[in-house]
C-alpha cells in the first residue's frame, strides 16, 4: 500500500465509507497533498465504494479542491469588485513580481501557486487574499512583499 | 417615502451576554408551540436575503413526521459584499449555537450541522472548541442536541439551501427542484430546517428578549433589526446593526463619503440604486405601503463618481459566469452571453441597442432559471443598465 492509498484508507475510516463523506475525504487530502490527483479519486471511488466519475464530477465542481498540481502555499487573491476598487491589481503585480509567476502557476520549486479567488468576505478591508487558510487584509504592494518574504524566509529561501 | 425612518444603530447581535446556559434551559422549559408562536408574531424574517418567515419554517418542519430531522445552519456566506456571518461566528458563536438547539427542540431534531464556507476555515479551530463546550452543557441538563462542522469548499451557489443539501450529501452543489421544501424533504431526504447565521441570532434575541422587544423594530413587513456589511467608496467600512425600514437617503448621509453615485444593494444578485433614487428607496423586504422596498442580504456597497458602472456589472457578471453551476441552460449560458455581450456593445461590435436585447435575456433567466442565482442576475443586470445605460455604450 502506498502512501496514498493509507492516507485514503485512514480519511476513510474515519469519516466513513459513505457518499457523505466524500467532500470531508477530498478536503484533508488536498490539506495534505496540497492537489487532488486522479490517482486519488479512484483511491477514494475504491474506498468509498462509488464510481470514479462521480469522484472527478464532485471534485471539479469546489474551486478548493484543487485537481491539478499546485504549490505548498496556495495564495487567492480575490478579485471581486470592492477589492478591485481598493487596489487588488497593484497588488497582484507586485505578487508576480515577486514570485516570477503568472496567474493560475506554480513556482519551478513548488512553494507558491498563484489563484484569484472570487468574493472572500472581507470587503471592508480590501484587497484580501488567503494563503491557504490564512487570511491577509487591506494589502497594500509593500505590505503584500513583506508577507511573501516571511513565506519564503519560512521556507529557508535568502 | 412611506414608511421608512431615520437610520438607528440598535446593538442587539454583538451584545457580549454571558447567560446562554440560561436562556438555553430556561427557554426549552416552554413548549415547543409557545415557542413558534412567539417567532411567529415576532414576524422575523430569515436573514440571509430570501425573507422567509422563521418562525413558519421552524413550524412545518415541526409538523412532520420523521424518525430524523436536522438543523442546518448556513454560514456559506458568499455574496459579494456580505461578511457580517463571520463577525458573529468569530464574535458571539454561543447564541448562534444556543439558537440551533432550541430549533432543534422545537422541531424534534437532535442533530445541528453548521456549513462553513471554505474561505472561512481559520474558524474551524474555535468553533469547535465552542460546540464542545456547548455540548458539555448540554449534557449536564440532559438535553440531546449534538451539532457538527460541515466545511465548504469554494462554491457561491452552495449557499442556495438545497445545493448546500447536496453538497453536505457529498455532490456537486446543484440546486434542487423546489417543493419538495427543505421543511419536508431536507437533508437526507428528512425533513429540515435550514437558517441563515444572523437569523439564528435573532431568534436568540427573541427568546431573551421577547418577540415584543423586536417587533417593536423596525417597520411593517419588516420587523427587527439588521447587520449591514458596508463596504466600497465610504468613509467607515464595516459591520452595523441597524434598525430595518431606513430610507437609502439617510444611509448614505450616514456612510457616504460625500460623492456617492449610487449604491449596490444586496449584492452583485441585488439592486443598483442611483442617487436620484435613494430618497424614494427604502431598505427591507417587500410589502404594500412601501414605495421601492430593497430587500438585502446585508451588503450595502457605495460608488463614487471616480467609478465605471460598466467596470462594476462586468465584475458582478464574471462573478455568476463562473459561479453558475451549470446545471440549468439558461443560467449557464445566459451568464456567458450576457458578459460577452455588453463586452461587445462597448467595444462597438454590437449597436447600442442590442443592450435591450440583453435586458430580454435577462428576462427570461428570471423566469426559466432553476434557483435564484439565475433568477436574480437580472437584478443589478437591469437596475445598472437602465440606470447608466450610457456607460454601458462609451
Amino acid at each position: 500500500m502506498d502512501s496514498i492509498q493509507s492516507l485514503i484508507k485512514n480519511l476513510a475510516d474515519q469519516h466513513g465509507r459513505k457518499r457523505e463523506s466524500l467532500l470531508p475525504i477530498m478536503q484533508a487530502v488536498v490539506e495534505q497533498e496540497n492537489y487532488l490527483s486522479e490517482y486519488s479519486m479512484v483511491e477514494i471511488a475504491r474506498e468509498v465504494d462509488i464510481p470514479a466519475a462521480d469522484v472527478y464530477g464532485t471534485a471539479t465542481f469546489y474551486s478548493f479542491i484543487e485537481t491539478k498540481p499546485a504549490g505548498k502555499y496556495i495564495i487567492r487573491i480575490c478579485k471581486t469588485i470592492a477589492c478591485v476598487m481598493k487596489g487588488k491589481n497593484q497588488v497582484l503585480f507586485a505578487i508576480q513580481d515577486m514570485l516570477k509567476i503568472k496567474l493560475g502557476e506554480t513556482t519551478p520549486d513548488k512553494r507558491f501557486s498563484l489563484l484569484e479567488s472570487n468574493c472572500l468576505g472581507w470587503c471592508h478591508k480590501a484587497p484580501a487574499m488567503l494563503i491557504n487558510n490564512e487570511v491577509y487584509t487591506e494589502l497594500t504592494p509593500e505590505k503584500v512583499r513583506e508577507i511573501l518574504s516571511d513565506y519564503m524566509r519560512k521556507n529557508g529561501q535568502y | 417615502m412611506a414608511n421608512s425612518h431615520q437610520l438607528k444603530r440598535v446593538d442587539f447581535i454583538f451584545r457580549n451576554e454571558n447567560d446562554w446556559e440560561k436562556v438555553l434551559s430556561s427557554t426549552i422549559k416552554k413548549k415547543p408551540n409557545e415557542l413558534i408562536n412567539e417567532l411567529i408574531s415576532s414576524e422575523l424574517k430569515g436573514r440571509g436575503g430570501a425573507g422567509f418567515p422563521t418562525g413558519l419554517k421552524w413550524k412545518y418542519t415541526s409538523e412532520e413526521e420523521s424518525d430524523e430531522k436536522y438543523i442546518i445552519c448556513n454560514a456559506d456566506e458568499g455574496e459579494p459584499g456580505t461578511f457580517k456571518d463571520r463577525e458573529i461566528l468569530s464574535k458571539v458563536p454561543y447564541k448562534v449555537l444556543t439558537a440551533m438547539a432550541v430549533c432543534g427542540y422545537v422541531t424534534g431534531a437532535t442533530k445541528g450541522f453548521i456549513y462553513l464556507r471554505g474561505e472561512y476555515k481559520f474558524l474551524e479551530a474555535e468553533l469547535n472548541k465552542e460546540i464542545a463546550e456547548f455540548e458539555y452543557y448540554c449534557n449536564e441538563i440532559n438535553f440531546d442536541f449534538k451539532i457538527s462542522i460541515f466545511m465548504g469548499s469554494g462554491a457561491y451557489i452552495c449557499g442556495e439551501e438545497t445545493a448546500l443539501m447536496e453538497s453536505m450529501e457529498g455532490r456537486r452543489g446543484e440546486p434542487r427542484n423546489k417543493p419538495p421544501f427543505p421543511t419536508q424533504v431536507g437533508y437526507m431526504g428528512k425533513p429540515t430546517v435550514i437558517n441563515n447565521v444572523e437569523t439564528l441570532v435573532h431568534t436568540y434575541t427573541i427568546f431573551k428578549y421577547g418577540a415584543k422587544k423586536f417587533y417593536d423594530l423596525g417597520v411593517q413587513y419588516s420587523r427587527g433589526t439588521k447587520l449591514f456589511s458596508v463596504s466600497g467608496d465610504t468613509p467607515k467600512p464595516g459591520i452595523y446593526e441597524l434598525e430595518l425600514g431606513m430610507s437609502l437617503q439617510d444611509f448614505v448621509y450616514e456612510f457616504g463619503d460625500g460623492d456617492t453615485k449610487a449604491v449596490q444593494v444586496g449584492g452583485a444578485s441585488g439592486f443598483l440604486v442611483p442617487r436620484k433614487k435613494f430618497k424614494d428607496a427604502a431598505i427591507g423586504f417587500k410589502g404594500k405601503l412601501t414605495g421601492i422596498s430593497l430587500p438585502t442580504g446585508g451588503s450595502m456597497m457605495l460608488f463614487n463618481s471616480s467609478r465605471s458602472m460598466f467596470n462594476v456589472l462586468d465584475n458582478y457578471l464574471e462573478f455568476f459566469r463562473e459561479e453558475s453551476c451549470g446545471q440549468c441552460t439558461p443560467c449557464r449560458v445566459g451568464c456567458q452571453q450576457l458578459l460577452l455581450g455588453i463586452k461587445a456593445v462597448k467595444r462597438g461590435d454590437k449597436p447600442a441597442l442590442y443592450l435591450d436585447k440583453l435586458m430580454r435575456l435577462t428576462e427570461t433567466m428570471q423566469l426559466t432559471a432553476k434557483c435564484g442565482l439565475g433568477q436574480s442576475v437580472a437584478n443589478s443586470f437591469s437596475s445598472i443598465v437602465e440606470n447608466f445605460r450610457e456607460e454601458m455604450i462609451y
